[in-house]
């Protein structure tokens, strides 16, 4: 099983920052795809190399700040499971994590790659 | 007008792949002229034996724990000293022409520019990129979005799987055997040798090298992707060297009770490998057991590899003729050599991993100095790295040596590599895939070579291989617990801890596979 994760602590509060990862329809905004379309509990998502994966919601929880998707339908991924988290770290704090699960483990490298570009990121967008 | 530099590197290649270091099956008579009249290295190490942080040595001029490219799938950063960038600064037109791997191959999200171009089919770079104001990039085959692949989907599309697939339907290094004795990563080629992608870098070569003017001075890197795996040469070539006559390499051992007990002298991954009951990383396939290789086996990747190298001689040569035509020869510097070897057999092994031995560590190394020079032909036997190849370029460029270079220029003859300092060369390896590390540093000097482990999942501090190269050249016997070699291991050890940088950390995280 590959399993990679990655994390940032972002300067801004944690309410503020789950308004943008907790909205599944704006995931190009901040991870390195080249666009994001959300129908009920489904994702699609198009990589810049031009590959679509889908996508089941599984979890969107605005109290807990967790987000959970899976890669599905895919003819290469048996088994996927990623988890992004926004935690609070005082008034003005938080740390956002992003973990993902993956069989072929190989697959598990490039996304963290790109979960750890989207991270900083997301520094860039709160903190400037 | 100063002295133009053509940089050529191979991938995954031995130091006996030459004639003139006493290889006997490949003819290579483009690299024997060039050692004939040059410097040739008998003991250059790489800094890593894997690409991306070996070619991150070449082009920054720093160890791996400087440069931070501590394992393949760490890309070297966008900003990181480049050589490249200090000739391109100095008015060098450069060029990257081949294999670059400072970046992962494996790039879905198009996050790494080496991808990113191949895919615009883009060539010309403003700014550069790492230093160079062109690229025109190829890898292992014809997958992915690199310039070769683009071009032969485009242009001969027939083609297009005729390579063997480097990974499986799992991603994972395919293990899958082929040719005539199902070795693994081997296939007959249909594809024409005309589009091979020895020929595809030699004509891009030629193509950039006649854009130029005639005043103007360059730095070419022509980075050739063999001979490593997978081998599949064009299958119209095989006939060149028929692997049923090869000889078995002398680091076979036939008997695979010796071969166990050799490996059993080692450090621990080396069994566990060899056992396929530890995969420390990607550079060999993960389902493939390297107890069940056959001599037979061994012979055939033996013979194949022997092809490739023949046809990078030839299209190294088309190169100069063309350098030769443009009036150029007497002012080019021409540098060959390898980002890390391959076991091809010596210790019943394939591939490349954690093992710092000379089949992987002893690269062909050779410096042709322009004619215009007028230097002196020799061979130098002092250690020297792939770390001095920055600082030489500098040198031949008439420039100072970069501020962020780790070793001095490459020498000439020994002489110069005494008063040079070349008494030392070091080599790191760093593994940590799910879980699985390995960690390992080594030095080598006066003939001895002397790894001490760090601790990992199977090795532990306090461990290590000594090797005496004198007396044991094909490094059999681990001289680790000799109580007779302690004082000099733990000399060597003393010498390995004051020598090596310290550890740039935090470390960069993996972001692929390579």
């Amino acid at each position: 099983m590959g399993s990679v994760r990655r994390t940032q602590f972002i300067r801004r509060s944690a309410a503020d920052v789950w308004e943008l990862v907790g909205a599944p329809e704006r995931l190009h905004e901040w991870f390195p795809v080249a666009s994001t379309r959300v129908e009920g509990a489904k994702r699609w998502v198009t990589l810049p190399s031009g590959i679509t994966f889908e996508e089941d919601i599984v979890t969107l929880d605005h109290d807990l700040r967790r987000f959970q998707y899976r890669i599905v339908n895919n003819p290469l991924v048996t088994f996927h499971l990623a988890t992004v988290d926004v935690v609070e770290d005082g008034p003005d704090r938080c740390l956002v994590s992003y973990s993902t699960d993956m069989e072929p483990e190989v697959l598990a490298l490039p996304i963290g790659g790109a979960a750890g570009q989207a991270l900083r990121r997301l520094q860039e967008i709160y903190e400037g | 007008m100063g002295r133009k530099i053509l940089f050529v590197t191979t991938d995954q290649q031995r130091y006996d792949a030459l004639g003139c270091n006493g290889g006997r099956i490949a003819r290579t008579p483009a690299i024997d002229a060039l050692a004939a009249r040059g410097t040739v290295y008998d003991r250059a190490h790489p800094q890593n034996v894997v690409c991306m942080p070996s070619r991150a040595t070449m082009i920054t001029g720093q160890h791996v724990s400087t440069h931070g490219v501590w394992m393949n799938g760490v890309p070297l950063p966008d900003g990181a000293p480049s050589i490249a960038s200090v000739l391109h600064g100095a008015g060098y037109a450069t060029a990257l022409i081949g294999k670059a791997h400072f970046e992962p191959v494996l790039d879905p999200f198009l996050r790494f520019t080496e991808g990113r171009i191949g895919s615009e089919r883009r060539t010309e770079l403003s700014p550069p990129h790492r230093g160079f104001s062109h690229m025109e990039l190829a890898t292992h085959g014809a997958a992915g979005p690199l310039h070769y692949s683009q071009w032969l989907r485009e242009h001969h599309p027939e083609h297009a799987f005729s390579y063997y697939p480097v990974v499986d339907r799992e991603l994972q290094v395919n293990a899958e055997g082929g040719g005539d004795t199902g070795a693994p990563q081997v296939k007959h080629n249909a594809i024409p040798r005309d589009w091979y992608h020895t020929e595809w870098v030699a004509d891009r070569t030629i193509a950039w090298l006649d854009s130029l003017p005639a005043d103007r001075d360059w730095f070419c890197w022509m980075s050739f992707p063999d001979p490593h795996h997978p081998w599949d040469p064009p299958q119209s070539e095989l006939g060149r060297v028929a692997w049923r006559d090869l000889d078995l390499p002398e680091g076979w051992i036939d008997d695979p009770a010796e071969r166990e007990r050799n490996l059993d002298g080692k450090l621990r991954h080396w069994r566990a490998w060899y056992d396929g009951t530890f995969v420390s990383n990607y550079e060999a396939p993960a389902r493939w057991v390297p107890a069940t290789l056959t001599a037979d086996q061994v012979r055939e990747v033996n013979a194949l590899v022997h092809v490739e190298n023949e046809l990078i001689d030839e299209a190294l040569a088309r190169v100069l003729r063309a350098i030769d035509a443009r009036g150029w020869s007497q002012d080019v510097d021409v540098l060959f050599t390898t980002d890390h070897g391959e076991f091809q057999g010596d210790h019943g092994l394939l591939f490349k991993g954690p093992y710092h031995v000379d089949s992987l560590m002893r690269l062909p190394l050779v410096w042709a100095p322009a004619p215009s020079a007028g230097t002196v032909p020799a061979r130098v036997t002092a250690p020297v790295g792939l770390v001095s190849l920055a600082s030489t370029f500098a040198h031949i460029a008439g420039l100072p040596q970069p501020p962020f270079t780790e070793a001095p220029r490459l020498p000439l003859d020994d002489a110069e590599a005494a008063e040079l300092g070349h008494e030392r060369v070091l080599t790191e390896w760093d593994s940590a895939l799910f879980g699985k590390i390995v960690r390992l540093r080594t030095i080598h000097r006066d003939g001895w070579t002397c790894t001490a482990a760090l601790d990992g999942t199977m090795n532990h501090r306090g461990e290590g291989e000594l090797y005496d190269l004198a007396n044991d050249p094909l490094q059999r016997v681990n001289l680790w617990d000799d109580p007779a070699r302690r004082a000099l291991r733990d000399d060597l050890l003393d010498d390995l801890a004051r020598s090596l940088p310290p550890e740039v950390l935090p470390r960069r995280p993996i972001d692929a596979p390579v």
